[in-house]
C-alpha cells in the first residue's frame, strides 16, 4: 500500500495546474501586465487575456503564418512562442498597425487589391509583409514571393498580395508597425 | 437588366477594413464573461466500441469543469434523423458522443471542459480510454470490387444513350484510361470553432464556424429538442470553408452540450489535426473509353466513377454527367459507384462532383486529340454540344466558344508546338494545356429584408454568409443599384439565423439565390414608396404606375421624363421613417432550360528534367458565368479556385495509413496546400453572356467554376512537356521521374 500512498501524495502536485507568473510587455505602443502560466503561448495570451483576436490562430503549430506578429520589427509565429518569453518585449500586432484610424498602408494596399477573401489570414499576411520589408531582402517579384511562403492563404489570394507589397515597396511608403527603433 | 453606375464595378469589399485591422471577429473570437473551455478527444481507433473511459485524472486536474463523454452527456435525440440538415446526404448522420460506438477515427469520444484552453486540453491528455477494437477497411483499392450503385438519395447519376460498348469497338480512334485522385481536405485558415453562450434563461447564442447558420439553428432545436426562438447562430465572419462548413460540424453541438449542461459559456475549437475527421473530398477512381471518327468526333464515351463514403452515409454528387453537357455524341455509357469505407463520410469541397469529374474527362479528351492527332482545342469545338443531352434541354447560355477564342488568344495557344517534348526554356521542360470547365448555375428559395430610412439608408439584410467571396459587398452593390441609393448609404446584415431565412452559402447559388430575395424586397419597399408618393397633395407622380417610374439616386422619376420625387420628400408626406419589406425569390422550376457557366482553362508548366520540379508559370482562364456584379472580387474567386486547381493537380493528399485505419497526414506540413512561391501569372478573362432567361438579374454565380477542369489543364500541360502521362493525382515530383 506504500505505493498508493505515494501515488496519492504525488497526486495533488501532478495535476495542479502550473504556477502563474507576471509579465510585462508592451503591446502597440501600451505597457500591459499579464498573468500567465508558462505554457501559455503568446498568440493564446493575445487572443484570450488580452482579447486582441486580431491576431489569429490557424493551426497552433507553426505551420500556417496566421499568427505572425511583430516583435521589435521582426516577424515573429506568435504561436510558436510562449507569454512567458516576451518579458520587456515590444509587441506590434495587427490592431497595432493603423495610426489615428489612418489604415497603414499595407492595409489600404490589401483593401485595393483585393488581397484576401475570408480575411482569416490576413494580419498574418500584412505583419508578414511589414516584417519583410523591414528585412529589406526581398528586391524581386520571386523573393517577396517567397519570403511570404511561410503565411498560408487558403483562399489563393497570392497574386494580389504580391501586387500589395509590390506596390507598398515601389512607393518606399515607411513599413512603421513596430519597427525596431 | 441595362448596364449602371454601381453594378459591373470593381468596387473593394465592404467588409474590407474588418479584416485589415482585426476588427472581424471569427467564431473562437467572442471572449465573453464566464466563458469556460472545451477541449475535444477523439477516437485513435477506426473501429469498435468504447469499453471504458476513465476520467479521474482528468477531473483531478485544477481548473477542469467537467468531462463529458457517451455514458454521462445530458439527453440527447435518439432518432438519425434528428441530426440529419439541409446538405446531409441519405443514410443515417452521425451522432456526436452518443454511444460507444466508433465509426471512424478521429471521431470525437469525449469534451473536456475547463477554466482556461490549456488546462482542458492539458487534462484531455489523461483520459484512459479502453476500446474494443474490431477489423476495420479503409484500403479503398481493395474494396474496388464491392462498388455499388446507389439510387437511394432519389437522384440517378448514371446515364446511358446508345451502344456505348459497340461504338467503341467499331472506333476507328480510341482512348481508354484510369484516372485516380487520393483524399482531400478543405483547410479552411480557421479551425473549426465554436461559442455557445449562455443567456441565463435556457437560451443560446452561438458564435460557430458555419456555412449556414439557419441549417446548424434548426440542427441544434432538433438534436436537443429545443425551440427556434431559444437558439441563435452567428457567423458573421468567416475564415474560409470550401464546403467543410456546409454540414453543422460537431463543435456545434458539443459546445451547446456542455454550456447548457454547465449553465455556462463554453467554448470548444477544434485542432488543426482534428479537422481531418470532419469531411473530406473523396478519393476516386475513374475509367473512361472514348471512342471517335478519324476527324475527332466523339461517337462513344464511356465513363465510370468509384467513390468513397463511409458505412452510415451515401455521399455523392454529379461527377459523370458533365461529358453530356459538354460534347455532342450518341452513345453514352455513364455509371457512378460507392465503396464504404470505416471512415467519416465526405463531404461537399469546392465545386464537388464537378471537380473530379471534370478532370477525368477533360485528361481523356486530351488523350483523345493525341489519338487523333488533332489540337486539344479544335477538338473540343469539334464536339461542342449547343443541348445538355442529359435533360435534352438547350442552355439558357452558353459563351463557351467565346471563353476557347478569347483565353486561346491571350495564352498564345496558337504559337504551340504539338509534339510532347519540344518546348523547352533553357533546362526546364515547357508544356502548355488546355481544359474546359463547367458548373451548375444553381438558385435556392431565399428571402431577404430590404430597410430604407427617410434619410436615405439602406439596409440589406439575410440570413446567408459570406465565407470569402464577397457576400456583403454582393447585397451591398444590389441593393444600392436596385433601391436607387448611392453605394455609402448600405449597410448589410447577415450571418446570423434570426434575420429573413436563407440557405447555407454554397454551389455557387447565393448571388442567383439571395440576389433575387433582395431584387424582390426592394421591389416592395418601391413600390410602397411610390403608393405614399402619390398620395401628396399636388404630386407629380400622380397616376403612374409602377412600370412608368423609376428609382435612382435617391428619386423616383417619371420615365416619360418631367416629373420627379426625392425618397425623403415621398416619406415625409406619407409620415413615415422608415419603410421595411421581406420578400423571398424562388427559382423557376419549369425552366425549358439548361443553366450552366462555362470556363476554359489555359496552363503553361516548366519542368526542371532532372530534378521533376513542377511550376505552374501561367495560367489564363476565361469564365463565362453570365452577368458580372463586381469583376474585382469575383476575379478574386477564380483567382484564388485556381490557386486550389493547382494544389489539386501537384499538392494535396490526405494519405491513410491502412494498419490504424487513419489518415496519416493530418496537419498542414504533410497536408501541402500552394503557397505563395507556387502562383505565378494567373490571368482571368469574364465573357460577356446576357442571360434573362436565367434570373431577372441574369447572374450565374462564380464560386466553383474557377477550380473545375484547372488540374486537368495542368496535367495535360506536364504531359506536352515531358511525354509522360500521369494520370493519379496530385501530380508529384517522384510521379513524374517514374513515368
Amino acid at each position: 500500500m506504500a505505493h498508493h500512498a505515494s501515488a496519492a501524495a504525488s497526486r495533488a502536485e501532478r495535476f495542479a495546474a502550473p504556477a502563474k507568473t507576471t509579465v510585462t510587455f508592451r503591446v502597440n505602443g501600451t505597457n500591459r501586465t499579464i498573468n500567465v502560466a508558462p505554457w501559455t503561448t503568446l498568440l493564446d495570451a493575445l487572443r484570450v487575456n488580452l482579447d486582441l483576436t486580431g491576431t489569429k490562430k490557424g493551426c497552433d503549430q507553426g505551420q500556417c503564418g496566421a499568427c505572425t506578429v511583430l516583435i521589435g520589427g521582426r516577424r515573429v509565429l506568435s504561436c510558436l512562442s510562449l507569454a512567458v518569453m516576451q518579458d520587456g518585449a515590444e509587441v506590434t500586432t495587427i490592431e497595432g498597425l493603423a495610426r489615428d484610424g489612418k489604415l497603414h498602408p499595407l492595409q489600404r494596399a490589401f483593401i485595393d487589391h483585393d488581397a484576401f477573401q475570408c480575411g482569416y489570414c490576413t494580419p498574418g499576411q500584412i505583419c508578414s509583409a511589414v516584417g519583410l520589408i523591414n528585412e529589406g531582402k526581398a528586391r524581386s517579384p520571386d523573393e517577396i514571393r517567397e519570403l511570404m511562403s511561410g503565411n498560408i492563404c487558403r483562399c489563393g489570394a497570392y497574386t494580389a498580395i504580391l501586387a500589395a507589397i509590390e506596390e507598398v515597396m515601389a512607393n518606399g511608403r515607411a513599413p512603421s508597425g513596430g519597427a525596431a527603433r | 437588366m441595362t448596364a449602371t453606375s454601381i453594378l459591373g464595378k470593381p468596387t473593394s469589399r465592404i467588409d474590407g477594413r474588418a479584416k485589415v485591422t482585426g476588427a472581424a471577429k471569427y467564431a473562437a473570437e467572442h471572449n465573453v464573461p464566464e466563458l469556460a473551455h472545451g477541449f475535444v478527444v477523439t477516437s485513435a481507433i477506426a473501429k469498435g466500441r468504447i469499453a471504458q473511459i476513465d476520467m479521474a485524472d482528468a477531473l483531478a486536474v485544477d481548473g477542469v469543469i467537467a468531462v463529458f463523454t457517451h455514458s454521462n452527456r445530458p439527453k440527447m435525440a435518439a432518432s438519425h434523423e434528428k441530426y440529419s440538415d439541409d446538405v446531409a446526404p441519405a443514410g443515417k448522420p452521425f451522432r456526436p458522443l452518443y454511444d460507444d460506438r466508433i465509426c471512424f477515427s478521429f471521431q470525437p469520444i469525449a469534451l473536456v471542459v475547463a477554466e482556461e484552453p490549456e488546462i482542458a486540453r492539458f487534462a484531455a491528455s489523461l483520459l484512459h480510454i479502453d476500446y474494443e477494437q474490431e477489423p476495420h477497411e479503409t484500403d479503398f483499392e481493395k474494396q474496388r470490387d464491392h462498388a455499388f450503385v446507389f439510387k437511394g438519395d432519389g437522384e440517378n447519376h448514371s446515364h446511358k444513350r446508345g451502344k456505348a460498348d459497340k461504338a467503341f469497338a467499331d472506333a476507328p480512334v480510341k482512348v481508354a484510361a484510369e484516372y485516380r485522385m487520393e483524399v482531400e481536405h478543405h483547410n479552411p485558415m480557421e479551425m473549426f470553432g465554436a461559442t455557445a453562450v449562455w443567456e441565463g434563461d435556457g437560451r443560446i447564442t452561438v458564435h460557430d464556424k458555419t456555412q449556414g447558420p439557419v441549417n446548424c439553428r434548426d440542427y441544434l432545436a432538433n438534436v436537443f429538442g429545443m425551440k427556434a426562438d431559444e437558439l441563435r447562430v452567428l457567423n458573421p465572419y468567416v475564415g474560409g470553408a470550401f464546403g467543410s462548413g456546409l454540414r453543422p460540424q460537431y463543435e456545434l453541438p458539443l459546445a451547446v452540450l456542455a454550456a447548457r449542461a454547465l449553465k455556462r459559456s463554453v467554448r470548444v475549437t477544434l485542432t488543426r489535426q482534428q479537422m481531418f475527421g470532419l469531411g473530406y473530398r473523396a478519393g476516386n477512381i475513374q475509367s473512361l473509353k472514348l471512342g471517335a471518327e478519324r476527324d475527332g468526333r466523339l461517337t462513344s464515351f464511356a465513363h465510370e466513377f468509384i467513390g468513397m463514403t463511409s458505412q452510415f452515409e451515401a455521399f455523392q454528387r454529379t461527377c459523370v454527367a458533365w461529358s453530356s453537357q459538354l460534347y455532342k455524341c450518341a452513345n453514352t455509357d455513364l455509371v457512378q459507384k460507392l465503396v464504404r469505407l470505416d471512415q467519416n463520410s465526405p463531404c461537399d469541397m469546392r465545386a464537388p462532383g464537378g471537380c473530379e469529374g471534370v478532370y477525368a474527362i477533360e485528361c481523356a479528351m486530351d488523350e483523345l486529340s493525341y489519338a487523333a492527332n488533332i489540337d486539344p482545342l479544335e477538338l473540343r469545338l469539334v464536339n461542342y454540344s449547343d443541348r445538355d443531352q442529359m435533360e435534352d434541354k438547350p442552355y439558357s447560355s452558353k459563351e463557351l466558344r467565346e471563353c476557347y477564342r478569347q483565353a486561346a488568344e491571350r495564352f498564345g495557344w496558337s504559337k504551340r508546338n504539338p509534339r510532347p517534348r519540344s518546348m523547352k526554356d533553357g533546362h526546364e521542360l515547357v508544356g502548355w494545356g488546355m481544359a474546359s470547365g463547367i458548373w451548375e448555375a444553381m438558385q435556392l428559395e431565399a428571402s431577404a429584408r430590404a430597410v430604407l430610412g427617410a434619410n436615405g439608408s439602406l439596409e440589406i439584410a439575410s440570413a446567408t454568409a459570406d465565407i470569402g467571396p464577397g457576400t456583403y459587398t454582393m447585397m451591398a452593390q444590389l441593393g444600392a443599384e436596385l433601391m436607387g441609393v448611392p453605394l455609402d448609404n448600405v449597410t448589410v446584415k447577415l450571418g446570423d439565423s434570426d434575420l429573413p431565412q436563407a440557405p447555407v452559402e454554397g454551389g455557387s447559388f447565393t448571388t442567383a439565390s439571395v440576389g433575387s430575395a433582395i431584387a424582390a424586397a426592394c421591389r416592395a419597399v418601391q413600390k410602397d414608396l411610390l403608393r405614399v408618393a402619390q398620395k401628396a397633395a399636388g404630386s407629380p407622380l400622380k397616376g403612374a404606375k409602377f412600370a412608368d417610374v423609376e428609382f435612382a439616386d435617391g428619386r423616383i422619376r417619371r420615365k416619360d421624363g418631367g416629373a420627379e420625387v426625392s425618397f425623403a420628400d415621398a416619406m415625409r408626406a406619407g409620415k413615415l421613417d422608415r419603410i421595411e419589406k421581406e420578400a423571398s425569390a424562388a427559382p423557376n422550376d419549369k425552366s425549358k432550360f439548361a443553366h450552366y457557366t462555362h470556363s476554359a482553362i489555359f496552363a503553361e508548366v516548366k519542368i526542371d528534367e532532372e530534378l521533376g520540379v513542377i511550376r505552374v508559370t501561367r495560367v489564363v482562364n476565361a469564365v463565362a458565368a453570365g452577368r458580372i456584379l463586381n469583376p474585382k472580387i469575383a476575379g478574386s474567386q477564380i483567382l484564388g479556385a485556381i490557386v486550389g486547381g493547382i494544389g489539386m493537380a501537384l499538392h494535396e493528399e490526405t494519405l491513410t495509413d491502412h494498419r490504424f485505419g487513419r489518415f496519416m497526414v493530418h496537419n498542414l506540413a504533410d497536408y501541402h496546400v500552394p503557397v505563395n512561391a507556387d502562383v505565378h501569372g494567373i490571368e482571368v478573362i469574364f465573357v460577356d453572356e446576357q442571360d434573362d432567361e436565367i434570373n431577372p438579374l441574369g447572374v450565374k454565380g462564380v464560386g466553383e467554376i474557377g477550380i473545375v477542369g484547372t488540374a486537368a489543364a495542368i496535367a495535360n500541360a506536364i504531359y506536352h512537356a515531358t511525354g509522360k502521362r500521369v494520370r493519379d493525382l496530385p501530380i508529384t515530383i517522384d510521379k513524374v521521374m517514374r513515368a
